[in-house]
């Protein structure tokens, strides 16, 4: 059985301020001393995903297979509105970002199915949306399986701006729920429902607020990606393997902590970047077996190597 | 065109069934997602792909011998990775993470051996002409195929209902703890249906080349998201309701290229959501899967 944190203190709110703080200034001032700006965007990307993924995993126990999703929702929301309407980035964003909440409203249902008829449904769900979205009959509309194109739009600056933005709010997010008793009580339903909802935990509206968070911020996260890469096809926004490295990185690190993802998206995606864009194949075993090896020896992630069940990591 | 989209649908189907349910007897028996299922089935069917090529083995042949070498494989990687996947935290979970690992190694040892192209086999290896079923004509790989699944069905039915380690691997599915509290040798039973259950795959996988029209090393994945579809239309631990699962998603399958062609990819997935949240248990089973 795993030990519970005890009373969220608000001493241990300060060095997770200070990692929040680090981090997001690491990012912001990163593009002026290195010069791949792609490489940082997809990192902030990739950390806003694991951390979104830790918020509905890692506080709750649901695994999303399908996470890559909401990404996917917002990315489609964002670029349909300034299509077909002409709406300037920031308000496109928001309306990106709501598709992605009203589509993890309309798969609440989901919540009910346990364990991996969770994880494997919610694939299903977003392979069904991928499928809808680059359905050649809809070309007029979601341009199908020709993908999207937005230079006129194009603004690297400004939306790596909202990129680590976006990175600030989610670590926010994480750090209210590892602080405060509504994180407290996450855990305690996603240890035991029962005695959870005994205690007078409301379990439902516990569960439905953690799945509409995590999907706001990957669907706020699509809709900036969009508007970065500015052209992308379907099959890039709703990738399986998406959802994968979010889930791989965020347990590698360690989930229902705001560092485990940061050094898993880090660590990770930094060996990816070295060997995995020149030999795929060879990442791809290196890739698999690393996660083999990591659940088998490590399931609690390189965190628990410093935390040694004491869960005082922050 | 009716009778054409049902009869093969059944041919698919009875196929469908024979993918889904090595998937299912491990789930049933171990309690983990094999998503690697997928890409066991496209070992095997480059297995034949590569014997026939290269010796000119029928692949029926194949086939009997594949079912050795895959129970074979089964046994050590079974001790090797499950018993430590279920000492951990949540084993149901991380069994889809570790075993996704497995599919990418798998995946990517298959791409650097084979290279990423496609392979087929031709259809008339099975044996010439078309065949007629009820005034509709088939290719006579279908046929083959369809009847190949029957047999291998009626032979894993045959092992849970009609021998004693078949009861034994039933007596774990329905209460684990207490199998093990009677003294069954549970880790025994689970290293069987594990080798069986692959077996399956491969065997499903050398009629692969045949039934989908080529094989590539990415095949894997969704595979297994179609053999879980065919798993939760039926039922869990219920090779029969396996069957029927595979029957009905392969003759909606059918009538959906049929009529609606461009809409048919839709299907699986639809299917699997609308079954999980409108009758969760499966259309042949008792057990609930709410959390």
């Amino acid at each position: 059985m795993r030990r519970l944190a005890v009373r969220p203190a608000p001493k241990r709110l300060i060095p997770m301020l200070v990692i929040l703080v680090a981090v997001v200034a690491a990012f912001a001032a990163a593009p002026r001393v290195y010069s791949n700006q792609l490489l940082l965007f997809n990192t902030i990307v990739y950390l806003v995903l694991a951390q979104g993924l830790n918020i509905i995993y890692g506080f709750t126990g649901y695994l999303p297979f399908g996470y890559v999703g909401f990404f996917g929702a917002g990315a489609y929301g964002f670029s349909l509105a300034v299509l077909h309407w002409h709406t300037p980035p920031l308000a496109a964003l928001a309306l990106g970002t709501l598709v992605a909440i009203i589509l993890a409203l309309i798969l609440t249902p989901l919540l009910r199915l346990s364990g991996a008829y969770f994880a494997v449904a919610n694939l299903a769900a977003s392979e069904a949306v991928l499928q809808i979205v680059s359905n050649p009959n809809l070309t007029d509309f979601t341009k199908g399986p020709y993908g999207i194109s937005l230079e006129k739009i194009y603004n690297p600056t400004l939306s790596y701006g909202a990129a680590v933005v976006t990175l600030a709010f989610t670590l926010a997010i994480v750090v209210y729920l590892k602080s405060s008793r509504f994180g407290l009580a996450l855990q305690a339903i996603r240890e035991d429902p029962i005695s959870a909802g005994m205690a007078g935990v409301n379990v439902v509206r516990g569960r439905v607020l953690a799945w509409l968070m995590s999907a706001l911020v990957a669907g706020l996260i699509g809709g900036i990606f969009a508007w970065y890469v500015s052209v992308f096809y379907p099959e890039t926004v709703f990738d399986l393997s998406v959802s994968i490295f979010a889930i791989v990185f965020a347990l590698f690190g360690g989930t229902a902590t705001l560092v485990g993802p940061i050094l898993g998206v880090l660590i990770l995606y930094g060996i990816y970047n070295v060997i995995g864009i020149s030999t795929p194949a060879y990442f791809q075993l290196i890739y698999g077996l690393l996660i083999v090896l990591l659940i088998l020896f490590l399931p609690n992630g390189i965190v628990s190597l410093i935390d040694r069940g004491t869960r005082r990591v922050p | 065109m009716l009778e054409y989209s049902l009869l093969a649908g059944i041919l698919f189907g009875l196929y469908f069934g024979l993918v889904a349910l090595g998937l299912n007897l491990i789930f049933g028996v171990m309690k983990i997602v094999n998503l690697a299922h997928g890409d066991f089935l496209m070992l095997g069917g480059y297995g034949a792909y590569i014997v026939f090529t290269d010796f000119h083995v029928n692949p029926l042949i194949t086939l009997l011998v594949e079912i050795v070498i895959f129970v074979l494989i089964g046994f050590p990687l079974y001790y090797l990775l499950v018993p430590r996947l279920q000492a951990s935290r949540d084993p149901e979970m991380l069994s889809l993470i570790l075993f996704f690992g497995l599919s990418q190694v798998i995946e990517a040892l298959a791409t650097l051996r084979f290279g990423s192209s496609e392979r087929s086999i031709p259809g008339t290896v099975l044996g010439d002409g078309p065949i007629s079923l009820f005034q509709q004509t088939f290719p006579v790989a279908w046929v083959v195929s369809g009847a190949i699944s029957l047999l291998a069905v009626g032979a894993i039915y045959i092992y849970l209902y009609r021998t004693r380690i078949g009861q034994l691997t039933r007596a774990v599915m329905a209460q684990r703890e207490e199998a093990l509290s009677t003294g069954i040798d549970v880790q025994r039973i689970s290293a069987i249906a594990f080798g069986i259950g692959i077996a399956g795959a491969a065997v499903a996988g050398v009629l692969s080349p045949f039934m989908m029209g080529s094989i590539t090393p990415s095949m894997g994945v969704g595979i297994t998201i179609t053999s879980f579809a065919v798993i939760v239309i039926g039922s869990l631990g219920n090779p029969l309701g396996t069957v029927a699962g595979g029957i009905i998603y392969g003759v909606a399958l059918m009538f959906m290229q049929t009529y609606f062609s461009s809409w048919a990819n839709l299907l699986p997935y639809l299917l699997l959501i609308a079954i999980l949240l409108v009758k969760p248990t499966g259309l042949f089973g008792r057990r609930m899967r709410n959390a």
